[in-house]
């Protein structure tokens, strides 16, 4: 599946790099970079990470 | 269980609902709401929506089909343990095999001379951010009575607006549980900003006819004014619960997995869920921080489809932001428990300091320091864990 930030809304509250630090982090400037590809076996994560975004800022596609 | 229902349509409910369907529920499920609203994200209230950058549209919280039978726009009023149901404004009740209370809170309002006058806003709700942003035009004078979160953003939102602001708190400074020096920065920031702060002093009385024209203070003086905004804080909805039962204190009395005191059949999610926490010495705490709601929510949908015996606590440390012209306020954990904060690290824009009771970290708070603030909570988060 794809992770889609809209880096328009992202506020970098980092609620994703605790759900999956893996694919989440927050660069040295406070800017989020994450991976855009990601394995079907980590929907559940990607799902409590769409969740877990105050700014509603992730979703998913695929 | 054949019936969950949950009180409640804001973030907390709605989570508690997801959590409970995506675990495998597939009863019926009934979602309760006194708001006439599908469940939306409250923090752009003051801040986006209000100055428009927002629309409400994008305010709605996305969720999957949840196969509820959503009750919006009718507030509960009763609760029944002994017949297991609970009864709605519009007098028809709603049996429950298990009950989820996520009724949240509301504007503490002010109950002085004048708190009757048009003009004196609140701010909680969809409409109520509506209503304000329709008030708050370029050259308007706004009096804010409260310095804390709400009262602040809003200081910082209606300044984008060209609104003119005081800000009015009985407190020596703003953003009391940041401690003085931390809050001082606030203030500051405010002043910055063109924003007055008048710490320290209390409010006598709003003065007009019909509407709003002036704050009398405590010290005397007096602040011609076109708006208001009572920032005064929250009070939890439990007023419904009276003579259920449940134990209250204020909020509703759980343990640790959010399971109410007496009931274990009944489960409370966020602003009004008084729960022990490892990082307040196991004291209960009352939390309203949006990321608390979606924890809570989460929790105790899933803790509600399990018995007692199997519940999972809540630990994780609380977190809150707030946004105030282009700094970017975190904290972790419970600010105003430490001995003290101790700023660690500062170069003017950016600030990290670390709050210690007895030797434990218990709370950090940064300024525009978003990934050490991340990682600080996440050994914190461990912590707690073990």
């Amino acid at each position: 599946m794809k992770v889609h930030v809209d880096m328009n809304l992202c506020q970098s509250h980092g609620e994703c790099v605790l759900v999956a630090p893996d694919v989440f982090d927050l660069g040295d400037d406070d800017v989020l970079v994450w991976k855009e590809d990601v394995p079907e076996d980590r929907r559940a994560d990607m799902e409590a990470a769409v969740n877990a975004c105050p700014m509603m800022a992730i979703s998913i596609e695929g | 269980m054949k019936r969950l229902v949950v009180v409640g349509a804001s973030l907390a409910g709605l989570r508690a609902a997801q959590a409970a369907r995506s675990a495998g529920f597939t009863g019926e499920l009934v979602i309760v709401g006194a708001e006439r609203h599908r469940p939306y994200t409250r923090p752009p209230l003051s801040k986006e929506l209000l100055k428009g950058e927002h629309t409400a549209e994008q305010c709605a919280l996305r969720h999957p089909e949840l196969h509820a039978d959503w009750r919006l726009g009718v507030a509960a009023t009763g609760l029944d343990r002994a017949a297991r149901t609970v009864t709605l404004a519009d007098h028809t009740t709603v049996a429950y095999d298990r009950l989820i209370i996520a009724t949240g809170a509301r504007a503490r309002e002010w109950t002085g001379p004048g708190a009757q006058l048009a003009g004196v806003h609140t701010l909680r709700t969809l409409d109520d951010a509506h209503t304000l942003r329709g008030a708050l035009n370029p050259g308007a004078r706004l009096v804010i009575i409260g310095a804390g979160f709400i009262g602040c953003e809003v200081a910082a939102s209606a300044r984008a607006r060209g609104a003119e602001v005081v800000v009015v708190d009985i407190a020596p400074h703003p953003m009391l549980p940041l401690g003085p020096e931390l809050g001082a920065r606030c203030g500051a920031l405010h002043a910055q900003h063109g924003v007055e702060i008048r710490c320290g002093v209390g409010i006598e009385a709003l003065v007009g006819t019909t509407h709003v024209e002036a704050v009398g203070l405590t010290d005397g003086s007096t602040l011609p004014t076109d708006v208001v905004l009572l920032a005064l804080g929250a009070v939890p909805n439990v007023e419904w619960l009276a003579g259920s039962g449940l134990q209250l204190d204020g909020g509703v009395v759980c343990d640790a997995t959010l399971t109410a005191a007496c009931d274990p059949d009944i489960l409370a999610a966020g602003d009004l869920a008084s729960w022990p926490h490892p990082l307040a010495d196991g004291e209960r705490v009352r939390v309203e921080h949006w990321t608390v709601a979606a924890e809570h929510g989460q929790l105790a949908g899933r803790n509600a489809l399990r018995d007692p015996a199997e519940r999972a606590p809540h630990v994780a440390p609380p977190y809150f932001w707030s946004d105030q012209y282009d700094t970017k306020v975190q904290a972790v954990g419970f600010p105003g428990r430490a001995d003290a904060l101790e700023i660690v690290e500062s170069d003017g824009h950016r600030l990290l300091a670390l709050g210690e009771r007895g030797g434990e970290l218990v709370a950090v708070v940064g300024f525009n320091a978003a990934k050490r603030v991340a990682s600080v909570r996440r050994e914190m988060a461990m912590a707690g864990a073990r």
